[in-house]
């Protein structure tokens, strides 16, 4: 009974946590809509959200292949980077050499922007060739991941791993009960600017080729024909991408840390 | 093991030494000297310091900042070397005595898990110390109920206040039975108000368990309260400037810190510190120490 009582009120706060931003977008779709024409707006700079839905269903065969290629390339890149970085967090947080070696690197690395090798990408692959795609998304996510990462396992206080020093404990056991717990909450943040990057990183290396339904593809030669409802449908697509990686991240998130965030609630 | 603290037997501050003699050594510390940065500029933190602690005992080390009082327990924990002398904590070498899990350590912040709930975060220790999960829970159940914090098992430690993390703190460092307890100003971020009962509740948890307890303040009122003998020290470079055994009866109660002879001890406690701080012009004895003494006097 009080369990039941206590989820229907968390259900309950959830709506009322979720009501004013919903308001806000059903406000601004409708303001989109009907603002346009009484401003005058041109249909070709802005569609209405409207026509951008007609062009979704109008399209849709290519574009329901497009989402399913693109997301496919930035999940495969997601992946591989982030599991790279992570795997590389570990080694240079164990082995100080390997810290001393490869930190300088990966913090340089992480302050270039990667997607400028774009363009470069098809040529070392073949631009039809996903991977082109999946190398600048692993590229894109591997250094934050590996330097958020480095950061959460070695930013421990310090107290800390004198009371585990106090208990004789190994280093495998300060890992496992006190580096790995600290560094989580800092990967997962790390993940959630990843999983945005993914998205972005396959969008933006399509530009400079790839399959014709793929949305980048699309997206670019829509645009250059001046079909932008066609393209805007394309860019929908794309912020639904992006928007099921960063809540699959924060589903994963809350499923795996839950204390932190009740923690960061209790602040 | 059985040693409680005798009731009234000092004579002289010195005049306990037979009756030590006689019960088993928890620390013996001979020669001791730290020097931070040796080859450089050193920083001299404690020189040629010798103490010995016996079980059952409940010892503070006094001092004014920079006597190195810290330094010391943390040598005694083998948290930091020794630049000379050694230690000894249940007759092996520091080191040893660590990696054998001879002590508990509390520090002053709790440096609880959050990540871990209470129950857990007590346990912790038994963990590393590969304990069954079943013994593990028996004896965090035991312990949180001995700091009264059996109905919190459940919480996590940022839903509590310091005084609670503290005693949790404690609770962890007792999970696994360790003859000697070292806390290093475990109860000196918090009000005096809680403080005073943490006093009162780490006595009774000092008599239950029979735990010889090394305890760095630099409250006075603290120091004579819960200890059998405190140990003034003095800086630059540390030493161990006089011996002070306190001679109030057992159990000591909120009723103790209103006796006649607590304010003569604290008194006392406090010339000798006093003595130090118009050598080195340290800050040294808190203000409302100070009216309680002067009060009385």
């Amino acid at each position: 009974m009080a369990a039941m009582n206590v989820g229907a009120r968390r259900v309950a706060n959830r709506a009322t946590d979720l009501a004013p931003p919903a308001a806000t977008a059903l406000l601004v779709l409708l303001a989109w809509e009907f603002g346009l024409t009484a401003l005058g707006v041109q249909q070709f700079l802005l569609p209405r959200p409207t026509t951008i839905l007609a062009s979704l269903g109008e399209e849709w065969d290519v574009l329901s292949r497009g989402v399913v290629y693109t997301g496919g390339e930035a999940l495969l890149g997601f992946v591989v980077g982030c599991g790279a970085g992570i795997l590389a967090a570990f080694a240079t947080a164990r082995w100080m050499t390997a810290r001393e070696a490869l930190m300088p690197i990966a913090i340089a690395a992480n302050s270039i922007p990667i997607i400028a090798f774009a363009p470069i990408a098809g040529a070392w692959f073949g631009s039809q060739n996903p991977s082109a795609r999946v190398a600048i998304v692993t590229l894109l996510v591997f250094f934050p991941v590996m330097v958020n990462t480095v950061r959460g396992l070695t930013f421990v206080e310090p107290a800390s791993l004198e009371l585990m020093r106090s208990y004789g404990a190994t280093d495998g056991q300060v890992l496992r009960h006190v580096r790995i717990p600290n560094a989580l909450p800092y990967v997962f943040t790390a993940l959630r600017v990843a999983a945005t990057l993914a998205v972005i990183g396959a969008v933006i290396g399509e530009y400079f080729g790839g399959p014709r339904f793929s949305l980048g593809v699309f997206i670019s030669s829509e645009a250059y024909v001046f079909r932008y409802p066609n393209a805007w449908a394309a860019i929908v697509l794309a912020c639904v991408l992006g928007i099921l990686f960063y809540g699959a991240v924060a589903l994963a998130e809350w499923l795996v840390i839950p204390w932190h965030r009740r923690r960061q609630q209790a602040r | 093991m059985t040693a409680q603290p005798q009731p009234t037997s000092s004579s002289a501050p010195s005049g306990s030494s037979e009756r030590r003699t006689s019960v088993r050594r928890v620390v013996e510390a001979r020669g001791l000297g730290k020097t931070f940065d040796p080859d450089g500029a050193g920083v001299t933190a404690l020189e040629n310091v010798d103490l010995e602690v016996s079980a059952g005992e409940f010892v503070s080390l006094i001092g004014p900042s920079g006597c190195g009082k810290s330094t010391l327990l943390r040598l005694i924990g083998d948290l930091t070397d020794a630049t000379t002398g050694e230690v000894l904590v249940n007759g092996r070498p520091a080191r040893q005595a660590r990696l054998g899990r001879e002590y508990g350590m509390v520090f002053q912040a709790p440096v609880l898990m959050d990540w871990r709930t209470v129950a857990r975060n007590v346990e912790l220790p038994l963990e590393v110390m590969r304990f069954p999960k079943a013994e593990r829970e028996r004896r965090s159940s035991r312990l949180l109920r001995l700091v009264e914090l059996d109905d919190f098992a459940g919480k996590y430690p940022w839903q509590l206040s310091g005084g609670m993390q503290q005693r949790v703190a404690i609770a962890r460092a007792l999970a696994f039975d360790p003859k000697l307890l070292l806390m290093d100003e475990p109860f000196g971020a918090l009000d005096e108000m809680t403080r005073e009962r943490m006093n009162l509740e780490l006595m009774r948890i000092w008599r239950e368990t029979e735990t010889t307890i090394l305890f760095v303040t630099h409250s006075i009122p603290e120091a004579v309260f819960l200890s059998t003998r405190v140990v003034v020290m003095s800086p630059r470079p540390g030493r161990i400037n006089r011996v002070i055994d306190i001679d109030l009866p057992h159990p000591r109660t909120f009723d103790t810190r209103e006796q006649r002879r607590y304010f003569e001890l604290v008194i006392e406690v406090r010339e000798a510190l006093r003595g130090i701080e118009m050598a080195v012009d340290a800050d040294g004895g808190r203000p409302d120490e100070r009216i309680v003494a002067e009060g009385l006097s």
